[in-house]
């Protein structure tokens, strides 16, 4: 019988499509992240947690919501593990654990402004919400 | 119940340069494949007679597969077109007869291929199990 | 006759006897028809296992033997000498493949045990079938032909040369050299390349059994080892080398200046007549027809016209010269790939982001600043430099870019590249990025060490993620890894250990020279580590970066090693054949030639002969005839032919039919 942390990792891979055992440690990924200063955890250390298991610390931090989604650590990796990808189903999973979106049309008021345009309101809807 | 336990029979002609070595590097990885493969080793795919193939299928082979170097790469230079233009032949003569099509393949698979045979294999394996018994040229005289 | 056959069933330790019931094999094959012998034991490889093998021969007068072993291709030979030791023909021996094929691809023992049978049983079907042959003799010409003219080809062809045999080297450029002659300093012990270089070029180019075909390549390869006939296209130069002396007036007086040197990377310019480095050799001039004006439109002609020694010609034309060779050795070597797909990198938005080969060339003394270390875009000094390793090695297929292996030399060379900056200039910041630094050889750690400890190199362990050019500034982003966090130098040059490849023409070598190559373009090897500078195709060899990523002592020493192997190639006068030769029954041949036209090496011809037909009257016939020296056995003519009167000994219609059957029983 599979723990529940296992199953929740396995999950993971499953979703995000990445193979996480392929990372080399090279952190490229991490060196190339705008957001980096804003993350808790950084690229690297989501692939590393996801593969060693550690994941529950991924799923209580603010980090997973810091991820721009650029893809610049995807398209830079030189093993093709995808970090993004495995950003995005941790987020997806503590999305659904929890049970409630990250986002509700209540609180999106207190994020407006002139500047923000309408397409970053609703990928963000798709993004943070389940 | 005697559907899940078939176990086909298939019969592959390597070419001693390119394709089996390929599989003996294939061994030497130990990338698994079913055991329902077994080689026979040629010094080029270019000896591999059709009437080989005929003559498996008519022994109750239920896939036959022939492996060479990649085109251009063959170690004694052009036998490899030539068991491309004989076994295209063969393809239309093994439809006229009725065996699928499947059943018979070219593979050019070389010596640094070690993965490819293995997943050549795989699902070569699988696609004839999906077929099922070769029973239309089988000569059950042959059969003890 | 009867045949009396004997079965060996080789555990090979545990490979084969853990999943493949070794006893059970050899009591299953003991009661196949023809049998009379059947045994298992550890290591039949071993002294004592062939001496069971002969023992039995002997005692049982076995007439042939099946060892169910390995591949063939790793212990056939062996088991060839023991069956000839024991008095039977080499040739009445069958391998059962059951380790590669069987027991190490699969994991039931059931299934391994009964796919071992069946595959000793093919055997012993093709065995029953097998004739006695004897290997005929083929002579060898003793001379060698070393393609590419870098160290790799350089040290072969004098180690060959050493021995008293004559050696060719054909190299594409105007110069031989190749890589190394490019290179400043090299590790671990820092010598100039081109002090340790170059007089071995002069000792290539002065030996009297060394012939040097500068700026020629291969077009065509025929025939077979001990008996290769070659094709080399002499480009033309424009340049009678016989007269030119090198004295280099022509190189200074050309009045078109502004073609890329591509010696120096293209960082600097020459003139359409150049000789590309000092230590050239042949130390001969060559007139670039992309550039004269003379070739491009007929105007011009001062070389000709200074040239003391009358040696310019413009209508010189490529020339084909045809030679016959015992053994070819493939030296083409490498270049480092391309940064079209790294643009993160900014190579091709600043001319401040180099590779490691360009910073060889800046660090020279006979490079394109003097030896300065300047920057190729204002010309100033650097004064914080970044080095970035592993660009485009130990890629993952997945990625779609770059190289899967481990380039190797990038390690060291780029410590090379960060001590000599610390030495020659104190107050410039040198930075190296790493994943793993990786140096495995002799002084080769202590070497990084030092770059480290006492050049005070700062080596930090992560990879730049991002290089933009700001103002005079490259911004580098990259990760640091022990510390936790992302760092941003503003660097003056970014230099780039970019991954090494087979150079391009490697491939339509391979193919001219049947020699089997890897997914990377790299020569195969005919064995991994027991053969490790032959390809599997009798006759070839191969030295230094053309087999895999080298650094230049152990270039050198597998040129030695590929050297010696000619050589015992070039010292028998005669080769033995291959044996397994096609073979025509003469009464079954109508004479239609299908064979003959696919023949690939012309090995049959078409005899007019005498018959005396049953009804005693007699009829001349004309029927194919195989040159068994010539015949390499492919068995394309067996196919071909329409009256079944060809076959090929060791691999007999019958002998794979009862294959076959066995197989299908």
């Amino acid at each position: 019988m599979k723990s529940k942390n296992e199953l929740l990792r396995e999950n993971i891979i499953r979703t995000s499509g990445a193979d996480v055992k392929k990372c080399m440690k090279c952190g490229k990924c991490s060196g190339t992240c705008p957001s980096y200063d804003e993350m808790e955890y950084h690229p690297h250390q989501f692939v590393y947690m996801v593969e060693t298991g550690d994941i529950e610390p991924l799923l209580n931090s603010e980090s997973l919501y810091k991820c721009l989604t650029c893809f610049a650590c995807v398209d830079r990796c030189p093993r093709g593990v995808q970090p993004a990808k495995v950003v995005e189903a941790v987020r997806l999973a503590a999305i659904r654990q929890q049970g409630k979106n990250r986002l509700t049309p209540d609180g999106v008021e207190k994020y407006l402004d002139d500047e923000i345009p309408q397409q970053a309101i609703v990928s963000a809807f798709r993004k943070y919400t389940k | 119940m005697q559907v899940n336990e078939y176990k086909p029979l298939i019969v592959a002609f390597c070419c001693n340069w390119c394709s089996y070595a390929g599989a003996d590097l294939a061994g030497n990885n130990r990338l698994n494949y079913p055991a329902d493969v077994k080689i026979i080793r040629v010094p080029c795919s270019c000896r591999v007679n059709p009437a080989f193939v005929l003559r498996a299928y008519q022994r109750g082979a239920d896939g036959v597969l022939i492996c060479g170097c990649h085109p251009g790469d063959c170690h004694y230079t052009t036998g490899n077109y030539y068991t491309r233009r004989r076994m295209a032949l063969l393809f239309s003569m093994l439809s006229y007869l009725g065996i699928e099509k499947e059943r018979t393949r070219v593979e050019w698979i070389s010596a640094a291929e070690g993965a490819k045979f293995a997943a050549t294999m795989n699902e070569f394996v699988k696609t004839v199990t999906d077929l099922g018994k070769n029973r239309r040229l089988e000569d059950l005289r042959c059969k003890k | 006759m009867q045949q009396r056959i004997g079965v060996f069933v080789c555990h090979c330790g545990t490979n084969i006897a853990a999943t493949v019931d070794v006893s059970a094999v050899a009591a299953a094959l003991g009661r196949e028809p023809g049998v009379v012998f059947a045994r298992d034991y550890q290591y039949m490889c071993s002294q004592a296992g062939q001496d069971m093998i002969k023992d039995a021969i002997k005692e049982y007068k076995l007439t042939g033997i099946v060892v169910c072993s390995c591949s063939p291709r790793m212990h056939e030979a062996t088991f060839r000498k023991t069956a000839a030791a024991a008095g039977i023909n080499p040739y009445m021996v069958e391998i059962a493949n059951i380790r590669e094929q069987c027991s190490w691809i699969h994991k039931d023992k059931d299934e391994g045990t009964e796919k071992a049978i069946i595959l000793g049983r093919a055997a012993i079907a093709k065995v029953c079938l097998n004739v006695p042959l004897t290997a005929g003799e083929i002579p060898v010409t003793k001379r060698a032909l070393v393609i590419g003219g870098g160290i790799a080809g350089i040290q072969t062809a004098l180690d060959i040369a050493d021995a008293g045999f004559e050696v060719d080297i054909v190299e594409k450029k105007p110069t031989i050299g190749g890589k190394m002659a490019q290179l400043d300093k090299t590790f671990p012990t820092l010598d100039c390349a081109a002090c340790i270089l170059t007089p071995k070029m002069v000792d290539a180019g002065q030996n009297e059994k060394i012939h040097i075909y500068s700026y020629s390549e291969v077009v065509s390869v025929g025939g077979f080892v001990g008996n290769f006939t070659v094709q080399i296209k002499k480009k033309a130069r424009y340049v009678d080398e016989t007269k030119c002396t090198g004295c280099g007036l022509c190189t200074e007086k050309c009045p078109v200046k502004n073609v890329p040197n591509e010696f120096n990377l293209g960082m600097d310019t020459r003139h359409a007549v150049y000789i590309p480095f000092a230590q050239a050799v042949p130390k001969v001039a060559t007139i670039d027809p992309n550039y004269c004006l003379m070739l491009k439109n007929g105007k011009c002609g001062l070389c000709s016209k200074l040239c003391g020694a009358g040696a310019i010609n413009y209508k010189q034309e490529d020339e084909i010269i045809e030679n016959k060779y015992g053994a070819i050795v493939a030296a083409t070597g490498y270049n480092p790939i391309s940064m079209d797909k790294f643009d993160e990198f900014a190579y091709s938005q600043s001319k401040d982001v180099i590779t490691s080969l360009e910073f060889e060339r800046l660090m020279n003394a006979a490079g394109p600043t003097g030896g300065v270390l300047l920057r190729p875009s204002d010309n100033e000094h650097p004064k914080t430099i970044v080095f970035v390793q592993c660009v485009g090695s130990r890629c993952s297929a997945d990625a779609g870019k770059g190289k899967e292996y481990c380039s190797k030399i990038c390690c060291m060379y780029t410590a090379k590249h960060a001590m000599l900056t610390r030495e020659k200039y104190p107050d410039t910041d040198v930075y190296v990025f790493y994943i793993d630094v990786r140096t495995p050889g002799k002084n080769f750690d202590e070497f990084y060490r030092r770059a480290a400890e006492q050049y005070g190199v700062h080596y930090i362990k992560g990879m730049v993620g991002k290089v933009s050019p700001e103002g005079k500034k490259l911004k580098v982003r990259g990760s640091d890894l022990i510390a936790d966090k992302q760092l941003h130098i503003d660097a003056d040059l970014v230099v780039l250990a970019a991954a090494i490849e087979p150079d391009k023409t490697a491939r339509p070598l391979a193919t001219m020279l049947t020699a089997s190559m890897d997914t990377n373009d790299f020569f195969t090897e005919a064995h991994p580590k027991l053969r490790p500078v032959e390809s599997p195709t009798a006759g070839v060899f191969l030295s230094g970066c053309c087999q895999g990523p080298k650094d230049i002592p152990e270039t050198v020493a597998q040129a030695g090693a590929a050297a010696s192997k000619v050589i015992g190639l070039l010292c028998h006068d005669k080769l033995t054949a291959n044996p397994c030769v096609a073979h025509s029954d003469e009464w079954m041949c109508n004479g239609c030639s299908s064979c003959e036209n696919v023949c690939p090496y012309h090995a049959i011809t078409y005899v007019e002969k005498e018959f005396r037909m049953p009804d005693r009257t007699t009829k001349i016939r004309r029927v194919a005839s195989v040159n068994p020296a010539v015949c390499q056995g492919c068995g394309a003519c067996t196919v071909a032919c329409p009256s079944g009167a060809m076959d090929l000994f060791g691999f007999s219609g019958k002998q794979i039919s009862a294959e076959v059957d066995a197989i299908c029983r």
